[in-house]
C-alpha cells in the first residue's frame, strides 16, 4: 500500500512539470487560437540548452534554468515571426501545418548534431525517505520549480501591464489594437513566453530523466493530453491536468508494465477529447 | 466519369509508365516506382481528409500499418492468399476507421487534429503490446509463404503489379469522390461546416465517411508493402516520418486537387532519391522536408497545381 502511495506522490512531482510543459502549450493555444507543433522540438531544444550550459560551461543546472528560458523566449519570437505571423486568424490547416514544418526543421538539426542517442544530466540533490522509497531532491525542486512558474505566469498575466495586453489581444484582436496595442508585437511575446515555459519544462525534465532528441515529442503528447484534461486555453487548468496525469501515471505504474502506460494514457486522451471537448476543469463561461 | 475526360487518359498513361519495368525486368527502375507508387496511394487517400474535407489527419499512417498487420496476420496465422488477406485487411481498416471516425466526428478543425494524433499513438502503443501480433518484435514471413506465387523472386513481381492497381484504383477513386455529390458535401464542409450543416449536408456522417474510406486502399497497400518485406514491426508500420512526409507531398503538390496529390508525391519520392544518395545531404531529409512545408504553406497554399492553374487558368477546365 506505501508503495502504492509512494508512486503516486511521485507522479505527483513529475505531473507537475507535465503540467508546466502544458502551460506553454495552452497559453500560446489561448492567445492566438494557434496549435504549436513546434512545442516537442523547443521542449527538446531546453533539455540540450541545459544540458549544454551543465557540461559545457560547468553551470548549476538549475541557475542554468535562466538562460534557458531567455534562449526560448527569443527562439520563441523569432519562430513567431518567421512561421506564424502570416497564419494567424487562417484555418487551423494552416497553421497546424507551418509550426509542424518549424517542428522538422529543429528536429531534423538536432538529430544531425546530437544523433538519437540519450543523454542525461548527473545531477541529484538529497532528498528524504519514506518507508523503504526515496524522493530525490531533483524531483522536489522540479515540481516546486514548476508550481513557482505557474503562480508567476498567473500573477504576471493577471497584474502588468504587459500581460493585461496578452490577455485583451486573446480576448478580442481588433478591439485591442484599436485601444492601442500593437497586437502583433504582444503576439510574438505571447509566443515567445509560450517557448520559453516549454523549454524551461525541457530543462525541468532533462534533469529527472535520461532524454533524447525524439524525446520533446512524447513529452508534446502529454502535454496534448494534460491539455485536453484541464481545457485548452486554460494555464491552470493544465498545472492541474497535468497533476491528474501523474497522479494516473503513478497509480497504475505497480500494476501493469510499464509499456501499457501510453495504451491508457492515449485511450484517455480519446476519450476525453469526445466526452469533454472544453476540458475537465472548464470553467462554463464561453466556447 | 465519362471515359473521354482527359483525367481517364492521364490515368492510362501513369499506369503505362508504372509498366515499364515489367516489360523491361528492371529490378532498380521497379524498386524506385513501387516506392513512389505507395507516397501516391498516401497521399491521395490523405487528400481526401486534408484536401476535400479540410481536416488534418496526422495519423494517416495507421491506416497503412494497420493494414500491413492485419495483412501479414492473415497470411501467417490463416493462410490466406495475400490478395485475399490485403482486401480483407483494406476492409477492415475501413470499418475500424469508421468507427474511429463516428467517435471522433464531434470533434472539429484543430480539435480533431489532436484527436487523430491521439489514435495514432494510441494504436501504435497498443499493437507494440499486442502479444498475438509479436508485441515490439512484430511478425515475420516464412519463405513458404511466397510458393504459391513462384517464389520469392516472382512474388515481389505480384506484388509490385497489385501496388500499382491499388495506385489506380487511388487515383480513380479521388477523382470519382471529387466529381461525386458526396465529394461537393465534403467540399462544403471545408469551406464552412457550419453553413454545409445548415445546408443539409449530414456532417458528422460525411466526415466519418471520408476518414473511413481514406483508411481502405492504404490499409492495402500496406499489407502488399509488409508482405513484400516478409517482416513488420511497429516502429516500421506506424513511422510518423512517412505520415508527415506524406502531408509534405500533398501540400508541395497541391491539396485538393488528385493530380496535385500524386504529382507532389511523385516528385517527392525522385528528390528524396537524389537526396539519399548525396553524402551531404542524405542527413537533411527531414530539415529540407520541412522548409518544403513551410514555404509551401506559407507562400503557395495551393501547391504546385494551384501555381499552375493560377498561371493557365484554361488548365482547371481541361484536367479536374
Amino acid at each position: 500500500m506505501l508503495g502504492v502511495f509512494a508512486s503516486m506522490l511521485d507522479g505527483v512531482l513529475v505531473g507537475a512539470v507535465y503540467g508546466l510543459a502544458a502551460i506553454g502549450l495552452t497559453l500560446i493555444w489561448g492567445v492566438m487560437d494557434v496549435i504549436n507543433l513546434t512545442h516537442g522540438a523547443m521542449i527538446t531544444m531546453g533539455m540540450f540548452g541545459l544540458y549544454l550550459a551543465f557540461t559545457e560551461l560547468g553551470l548549476n543546472p538549475y541557475v542554468a534554468l535562466l538562460p534557458v528560458a531567455g534562449l526560448g523566449f527569443a527562439a520563441g519570437v523569432v519562430i513567431y515571426w518567421l512561421s506564424v505571423h502570416r497564419v494567424v486568424g487562417r484555418p487551423p490547416l494552416m497553421s497546424l501545418l507551418s509550426t509542424f514544418s518549424v517542428n522538422l526543421m529543429v528536429i531534423g538539426i538536432g538529430t544531425i548534431l546530437w544523433s538519437t542517442s540519450p543523454y542525461n544530466i548527473d545531477v541529484s540533490l538529497p532528498g528524504f525517505s519514506l518507508g523503504e522509497y526515496t524522493f530525490t531532491g531533483n524531483h522536489l525542486l522540479a515540481a516546486a520549480a514548476a508550481v513557482l512558474i505557474a503562480i508567476a505566469l498567473s500573477l504576471f498575466l493577471a497584474r502588468t501591464r504587459s500581460g493585461k495586453a496578452i490577455r485583451a489581444v486573446a480576448s478580442n484582436r481588433r478591439a485591442a489594437e484599436l485601444m492601442g496595442i500593437p497586437s502583433s508585437q504582444v503576439l510574438a511575446r505571447a509566443f515567445g513566453l509560450g517557448i520559453a515555459i516549454a523549454a524551461v519544462a525541457g530543462g525541468l525534465i532533462a534533469t529527472l530523466f535520461p532524454f533524447t532528441v525524439l524525446s520533446g515529442s512524447d513529452y508534446q503528447l502529454k502535454s496534448f493530453v494534460v491539455t485536453v484534461l484541464g481545457g485548452l486555453g486554460n494555464p491552470t487548468g493544465a498545472l492541474a491536468g497535468g497533476i491528474l496525469l501523474g497522479l494516473i501515471e503513478g497509480g497504475v505504474t505497480p500494476f501493469i508494465a510499464v509499456s501499457w502506460i501510453p495504451v491508457i494514457e492515449f485511450a484517455l486522451f480519446v476519450l476525453i477529447l469526445i466526452a469533454f471537448p472544453n476540458g475537465l476543469f472548464a470553467r462554463r463561461t464561453h466556447r | 466519369m465519362s471515359p473521354k475526360k482527359p483525367f481517364f487518359w492521364l490515368l492510362v498513361a501513369v499506369i503505362a509508365v508504372f509498366l515499364l519495368p515489367v516489360v523491361t525486368r528492371d529490378v532498380g527502375l521497379r524498386e524506385s516506382l513501387l516506392l513512389a507508387a505507395i507516397y501516391i496511394i498516401l497521399a491521395t487517400n490523405l487528400n481526401l481528409m486534408i484536401g476535400f474535407t479540410g481536416y488534418v489527419n496526422f495519423g494517416n499512417i495507421v491506416f497503412f500499418g494497420l493494414g500491413g498487420y492485419i495483412g501479414l496476420y492473415l497470411v501467417t496465422a490463416a493462410g490466406f492468399p495475400v490478395a485475399l488477406a490485403a482486401t480483407v485487411a483494406g476492409l477492415g481498416v475501413g470499418a475500424i476507421a469508421l468507427v474511429f471516425g463516428l467517435g471522433i466526428l464531434r470533434l472539429r478543425g484543430a480539435y480533431f487534429a489532436l484527436a487523430t494524433i491521439g489514435i495514432a499513438e494510441a494504436v501504435n502503443a497498443f499493437v507494440s503490446n499486442f502479444g498475438p501480433w509479436g508485441g515490439a518484435t512484430g511478425l515475420y514471413l516464412s519463405f513458404e509463404a511466397y510458393r504459391p506465387l513462384g517464389g520469392p523472386r516472382e512474388a515481389l513481381w505480384t506484388v509490385y503489379l497489385l501496388l500499382v492497381a491499388v495506385m489506380g484504383l487511388s487515383l480513380f477513386l479521388g477523382y470519382a469522390v471529387k466529381t461525386s455529390r458526396f465529394g461537393l458535401g465534403l467540399f462544403a464542409i471545408r469551406e464552412d461546416e457550419a453553413a454545409a450543416a445548415v445546408l443539409g449536408v449530414n456532417t458528422p456522417l460525411y466526415k466519418a465517411a471520408a476518414y473511413s474510406l481514406s483508411g481502405v486502399l492504404p490499409a492495402v497497400a500496406g499489407a502488399l508493402f509488409f508482405f513484400k518485406q516478409g517482416v513488420i514491426q511497429p516502429d516500421q508500420a506506424f513511422d510518423l516520418t512517412l505520415s508527415t512526409e506524406a502531408i509534405v507531398m500533398l501540400m508541395l503538390g497541391g491539396q485538393g486537387t488528385v493530380t496535385g496529390a500524386a504529382l507532389g508525391a511523385f516528385l517527392y519520392e525522385q528528390f528524396r532519391g537524389i537526396l539519399l544518395t548525396s553524402p551531404v545531404f542524405s542527413s537533411f531529409q527531414l530539415v529540407i522536408a520541412g522548409a518544403l512545408l513551410l514555404v509551401t504553406v506559407l507562400f503557395l497554399p495551393g501547391g504546385l497545381m494551384g501555381w499552375l492553374y493560377h498561371r493557365w487558368p484554361r488548365l482547371r477546365r481541361v484536367l479536374e
